[in-house]
Order: C-alpha cells, then structure tokens, then sequence
C-alpha cells in the first residue's frame, strides 16, 4: 500500500487484486488493510474507489439515490458494456424499475408467506441428518448437508422440475463469477454459458413451473398485472441465480464456525433458539457474499475524497462485516453478541429479499444437527473454492460425536 | 472504539419513529404542505409513488397522508393535509396548530396503491387525492410512459399543486367543477382497452363513477385509494406500557421514545434485527395478546388487524400490555 500517485491528493493507492486466487484464498489481510488505510482507497489495478469501514459501506449501500445498480453492481460498467446477460430486474435495477419486482418478491418470499413451509423445511432437515449420520460419523459437509439441504428443498419451493438441477450449482457460481473482473475464474465458466442459461431460461417460463411455489407466485403476480408477462420471468431467474449458491455457501460458513468453535456449538445445543442468531452471526463473521459494486451518479463526497460521476466504488461487505469500529471482537464468532445490523444481506433497498429464505433452511438444517450431534470437529484439511464475489468451500471434512 | 451496546439503539439514539415539521406551507385554500425530516436530519425510510405514512398527532389522533414529495430527496416526505371542518380533529389540528419544529409520530412508509407496470396511465384525481397522484405522474414521465391526467375539483383555488402540474402541459387537464361542472369521465378514459392502467383517487362518489365508468375495461385495469382512509380502532399512547415477554417469564416498560426492540434488548433477550425501520421482516415477533401500534412497512390491514404478530423495531402498542412469545 503507498499514498503517492492517485486520482486525488491524500486518496490512499492500492495495487491489491481483489480477485487473486491469493486474495480469494485469504481475503481477511487485504480487508484489515484496507480498512485501515482510509475511508476511501483507490485500487489502481482496476481504477475502482473501494470501501472497506461499516459505516461508508452502510451509507453507500442505502444511498440508492447516489450509488446506483443499474449501471451492474459487478466491476462492469453496464452504461459502457455489453452485460453477459440481460440484467437483473431486481438486483441490476434502480428505482423506479426496480419497484414493481421488488414488491413482488418481498411479498412471496416474505416470513409470512414462509410460515407454511417451516415444518416440511424442519421435517426435511431431520431426515437429511438422520441419513448422513446413519452412513456414519465422519462425512464431508459441504456436500453432505451445505449443497444436500438447500438443493433438497429450494427447488421444490420453487416449483421446478426434477430433471437438471444440478445446473444450478454451476450457473450461480458463474453469475457471481462474473460481477468481478474476465479473470480465469470467468474462463473457466464459459464454456457452458450458453447451455446453462439456456436450460435457466427453460425454468422460468410459467410451464415449467408447479403450482404453489414461488415461481408460480411470480406468474400469478403477472396475471394480476403486478408484473409484465416479459417481467416475471426474469423475477423467476433471480431465484434461480441469487438463491442457491448464497445459501449453500451460508450454510458452510455456519458450520465450519461450529467445528472451529466447540464453546458456540454447546451454547446452541443448551439453547437451540439461538439457531437464527448463530446463522446470523456466521453470515457476518465469513460474509458468502463478499462484495458488491455501484455507480456514482454524481460526484460524491467520501471522506476527503471526492469520487466523481459514472465511477465504480467496490463495498466490501466482509471487511465492514469485521470493522473494529463497529463490532468488539470482530473475528470471534460468538452467540453471545447481537449480529444484527451486519451487511451480510446488504441493507437498504437492495437488501437480500431472500434472506427470510436462507434463515429457515439453515434454522431448519442447525435446529435438526444440535438435536443429534453433541461435538462437531474438522476431520482432515479443508478446501476452499474461490470464486470472484463468494466466500465459499469446496471441502471440509467433519467428524461429530452423537448425542 | 464506539460500544456495540451505543450502536445497538439504532446507531444514532434517535427515535425513528418521529419526523419533525420543517415548514408548513399554504398552496391552495383550504391545503397545507407538510415538510416532514429526521430529528437529527438523516435518510428518512424509502417509499414507492403511491405510499402514506401514519402521523400520530399530539392530540393523540393518527392519520394517514399521501407522500406527494420527491423520493429523490431521502431527507425529507412532503404531505398534504386539507382541512375538513366534519372531519374528526385530524385536520384542524395540523391547519390550527401544528408548527414548524413540532414533532409529530412516524408509521411506515406503506403503500396499498403501487404503481404497477404498464405502457400507459390514466389518471383521476378529485381534490386533495391529488397527492398520491403527484409522485405517480412524475413516475410516468421517468419511465416514458403514455399518460394523461384528469383532475378535478370544487373550485381552482382549492386546487393544490396547479403549478407543478403545469410543467406537464397537455398531459394535464384540470377541471374545476364551477367552471366544467362534474368530470366527464367517460370521455376521458375512451374505449375500453388493454395495456392501460387507471388510477383514480379522491371522495367516495368519485371513486363510485370511475368504478362505473371502467366496468367494461379487461380485470385489473382499476387501481383507487379513498383519500379518507380508515381511522384506527385504538387510539396511539403516548405513555408507557408493559411488555410481557412470555417464554423468558420477564416484564419491561417500554418509555416514549425507547423502541420495543431496545427494550427488550435491555432486559437482556435478543431479538435479530436489521434494518431497524420496518422494512425487512428481520424481527418478525409474535404477539400473544394486546392491541400492537403497527408502524412497519409490511403487514396489510387485514394482517395488522390480526394482531398476531409485529414488528418491534418500530411497532409500538395501543394496549397498556403486550404479551409477546419471547
Ligand atoms: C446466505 C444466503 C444469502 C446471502 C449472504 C445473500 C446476500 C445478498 C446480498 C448482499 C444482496 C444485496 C445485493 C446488493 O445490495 O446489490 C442480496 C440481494 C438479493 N438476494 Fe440474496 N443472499 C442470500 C440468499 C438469497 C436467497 C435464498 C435468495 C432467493 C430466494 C436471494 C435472492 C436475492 C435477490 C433477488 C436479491 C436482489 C434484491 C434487490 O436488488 O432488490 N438471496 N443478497
Ligand atoms: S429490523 Fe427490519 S423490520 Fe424490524
């Protein structure tokens, strides 16, 4: 990090690529750093303002009117560029675009319209335990629970069909590859671009998908002319894109906090309500989505700096997540403190409308484990998976001790 | 280092649930403009064309009003208030005595009467439902959209906002009843077709004419809002009352100005939480028995009559004691 040679006099310079494999392996460093450089920094690499303290992520993230979506909240800039995709009608969207699907979807996925499907969510989340528990004891849990519970059960909810689930997967990991720069993470995602949005494509369409699911709800939302028939199935692909990796990645993030943590495990066990608090916690303490970009649509004043107009300002939401100047202690993971207010989910208009969505499946998935499981602990070397906006893992080798 | 504990009554240690009168200002007769902000100044919760907030008056009435200001200013709402010399109070209060620099109670923003998609608009106004009208209008013309209004009224000098209209010039017919007599409603609107959208608000009988006037136009065309909106059953208290947290066995006194959220908090039981504004479902907590003040953004009137759940990040009570399942 050096303080010469910026855009602005006194405006810190990094030269960091957020989206190495080394950053992307262990982003923690380059977050203390940043943060501590300044309100503000200047990533010379990519010509981004990036912040890094809670409270210029927070005010970024709420502050719809200067910091805009629609311009991609990825490094592209979509004024300029060609988007891979036709934009989000949620998350690539600003007022007054963004009102009609945004409503929409706060009402289908919202905790009243999921209070139905909390005792099947529970239920399904007890039998997926008893299974990997019955095959034994030391399992892989990103496979085995993390990826095993939410394809289980958000697809269903959805309304989708049996056959190619598990494109999913792939087609999320790419979508969130490609918010960060055309590095080799975005290469390698390529190839099936083209086949994947294609069956994705398939899904949304009102035929594919069963009634009673959210996908259905969208559709019915048409009808009533909330949306526009050329609307609903883009509001569809927002759950297919937003709402499966996020939550496979959240539910790794909670659980390797566990096995690191045994104190925390034995207060969730003494007190399963804590279960939202944990997840909530988890999200805030390994924050699966990492970053996110906007657009200046004016020029704004951050800190001394001033950014201008039609610039993209890089948040990261992990590095507010653990700003000592907002949380004490901030890389404990601890079921004593309040998570809430964290960055996690974003906040603000743009604000995770799924987020009532991944508090039941993992409630669901830790409300099953504490009920089985006294002791969890890593078993063998774990894995990362690196990937250009999520913090993720391919492996983690677990072994529990029943209760 | 600032505590977590500071930070936890809302980062600033204001009330959200208050705004403060920044100017009142006469714009037709008989019509004030209220311009509404944060105590300390900062963003004031976000809200779509068509919304209202809830404003619980000193003299203990709540009342709802239209946002006509703009949404591009995160700092300030702007109402309008007409007054009704029938009406309950309401009215008279905020023309009589409520002052720049008083501060009056915050609910929601929330709107029953969104502007949902479409290629073209047709709206009708009559009289002081012109104000959720405004922002819509505004709406319209940002999405390039096709739009007309039809606005009426007693009398042009009672008709607020004409010079703000006036900007959109053809788009814009206004009808005062002395000098056109009622509004031709049927001329307005035409032949019956898809694709458009009709939005109409203003007193009953208005409403009851569009109602007629679109019987033969495709389902869903029909968008209205009374402008009198139903008054709330129990009136707001502006003293203390008593939480019951039932599972933890424990009892707090919610103060004025201390928010059922921090309450609770202080009597040592967590609730998640997260926008602190009512808007994101995050404390969702159910309610055993008592009457909540429902100041969210969420639950609808069917649900908030329910009295089943709440939102205590802002929510209040109407009863002397709630009984939560905490
Ligand atoms: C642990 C799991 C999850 C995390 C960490 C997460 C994170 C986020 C974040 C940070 C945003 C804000 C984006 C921005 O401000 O630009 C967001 C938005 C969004 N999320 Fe999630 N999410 C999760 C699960 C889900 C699920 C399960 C769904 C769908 C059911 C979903 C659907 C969406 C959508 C549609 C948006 C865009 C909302 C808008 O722009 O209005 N997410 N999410
Ligand atoms: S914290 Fe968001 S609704 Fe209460």
């Amino acid at each position: 990090m050096t303080r010469t040679a910026s855009p602005t006099a006194g405006l810190p310079v990094s030269d960091a690529d957020p989206f190495s494999h080394e950053v992307l392996e262990d982003p923690l460093p380059l977050h203390e750093q940043l943060r501590e450089a300044g309100p503000v920094t200047w990533l010379s690499r990519y010509d981004v303002h990036a912040l890094a303290r809670y409270e210029e992520v927070h005010a970024a993230l709420v502050d719809w009117q200067q910091f805009q979506s629609a311009a991609g909240v990825g490094l592209s800039n979509f004024r300029t560029e060609e988007p891979w995709r036709p934009p989000s009608l949620l998350l690539e969207a600003d007022p007054p675009r963004h009102d009609a699907p945004r409503r929409v979807l706060t009402a289908v996925l919202g905790p009243r319209a999921l209070r139905q499907l909390r005792e099947r969510w529970a239920a399904d989340a007890e039998e997926l335990v008893d299974q990997v528990l019955a095959e034994g004891t030391e399992f892989d849990a990103v496979p085995a629970l993390s990826q095993a519970f939410p394809l289980r059960v958000f697809p269903d909810a959805v309304g989708l069909g049996p056959d190619g689930r598990e494109n999913l997967l792939p087609y999320g990991d790419h979508a969130f590859n490609a918010f960060g720069p055309p590095n080799d993470l975005v290469a390698r995602g390529a190839p099936r671009v083209a086949e994947l949005s294609a069956w994705v494509g398939e899904q949304c369409r009102r035929e594919s998908l069963a009634e009673g699911g959210f996908g259905a709800a969208i559709w019915a939302a048409a009808d009533r002319g909330d949306l526009t028939p050329q609307q609903a199935p883009l509001v569809v692909r927002s759950l297919l894109t937003a709402g499966v990796d996020t939550t496979v990645h959240g539910i790794s993030a909670v659980l390797y906090a566990f096995a690191t943590n045994p104190a925390q495990w034995a207060r969730l066990r003494a007190d399963p309500g804590l279960a939202r608090v944990a997840f909530d916690e988890a999200i805030r303490w390994e924050s699966p989505v990492q970053t996110f970009f906007r657009t200046t649509t004016t020029a704004v004043r951050i800190g001394e700096t001033v950014v201008p107009e039609g610039h993209k300002v890089l948040m990261f939401l992990a590095a507010a997540n653990r700003d000592p100047r907002r949380w004490t202690a901030p890389d404990a993971f601890d079921l004593g403190r309040d998570p809430s207010g964290h960055v996690g989910f974003g906040m603000g208009l743009h604000q995770c409308v799924g987020q009532h969505v991944a508090r039941l499946e993992a409630e669901s998935v830790l409300t099953a484990l504490a009920r089985r499981v006294a002791r969890i602990e890593l078993a063998g070397p774990t894995r990362r998976h690196h990937n250009n906006t999520l913090r993720a893992w391919d492996s983690l080798p677990m072994s529990v001790e029943l209760a | 280092m600032l505590g977590v504990q500071q930070r936890r009554a809302g980062g600033t240690g204001v009330d959200r649930a208050v705004v403060r009168v920044e100017e009142k200002t006469p714009v037709a007769d008989g019509v004030v403009t209220l311009t509404l902000a944060a105590p300390d100044g900062g963003r004031l919760p976000d809200w779509t064309p068509g919304a209202h907030v809830d404003l619980t008056l000193d003299n203990g009435l709540t009342r709802q009003y239209s946002l006509c200001g703009d949404r591009w200013d995160a700092r300030s709402y702007r109402v309008g208030v007409l007054l009704e010399p029938a009406g309950r109070g309401g009215s008279a209060y905020v023309h009589e005595q409520l002052e720049p620099g008083h501060v009056v109670g915050l609910g929601g923003p929330r709107n029953n009467f969104p502007l949902v998609p479409a290629d073209s608009y047709l709206f009708v106004a009559g009289g002081i439902g012109i104000t959720p009208i405004l922002p819509m209008v505004v709406q319209a013309e940002l999405l390039g959209a096709d739009w007309r209004l039809l606005y009426g009224g007693r009398q042009r000098s009672s008709m607020a906002f004409l010079d703000e209209l006036a900007a959109h010039g053809g788009r814009v017919q206004v009808r005062p009843q002395e000098e056109h007599g009622l509004l031709d409603l049927p001329g307005f609107l035409g032949e019956p077709r898809a694709g458009t959208r009709v939005y109409g608000c203003g007193p009953a009988p208005l409403l009851g004419a569009i109602e007629r006037a679109c019987a033969g136009w495709p389902p869903h065309t029909l968008h209205t809002e009374r402008f009198v909106a139903a008054e709330r059953g129990a009136p707001v208290r502006t003293t203390p009352f008593e939480v019951e947290l039932h599972r933890s066995g424990r009892t707090v006194v919610v103060a004025p100005g201390t928010s059922v959220l921090d309450a609770i908090a202080g009597a040592g039981v967590e609730v998640l939480s997260s926008c602190r504004q009512g808007t994101c479902g995050t404390c969702e907590t159910t309610v055993l028995a008592g009457q909540p003040d429902h100041r969210d953004a969420l639950l609808d009137d069917e649900e908030r009559a329910a009295a089943d759940c709440m939102y205590p990040c802002v929510s209040r009570s109407c009863s002397d004691r709630l009984v939560l399942d905490l």
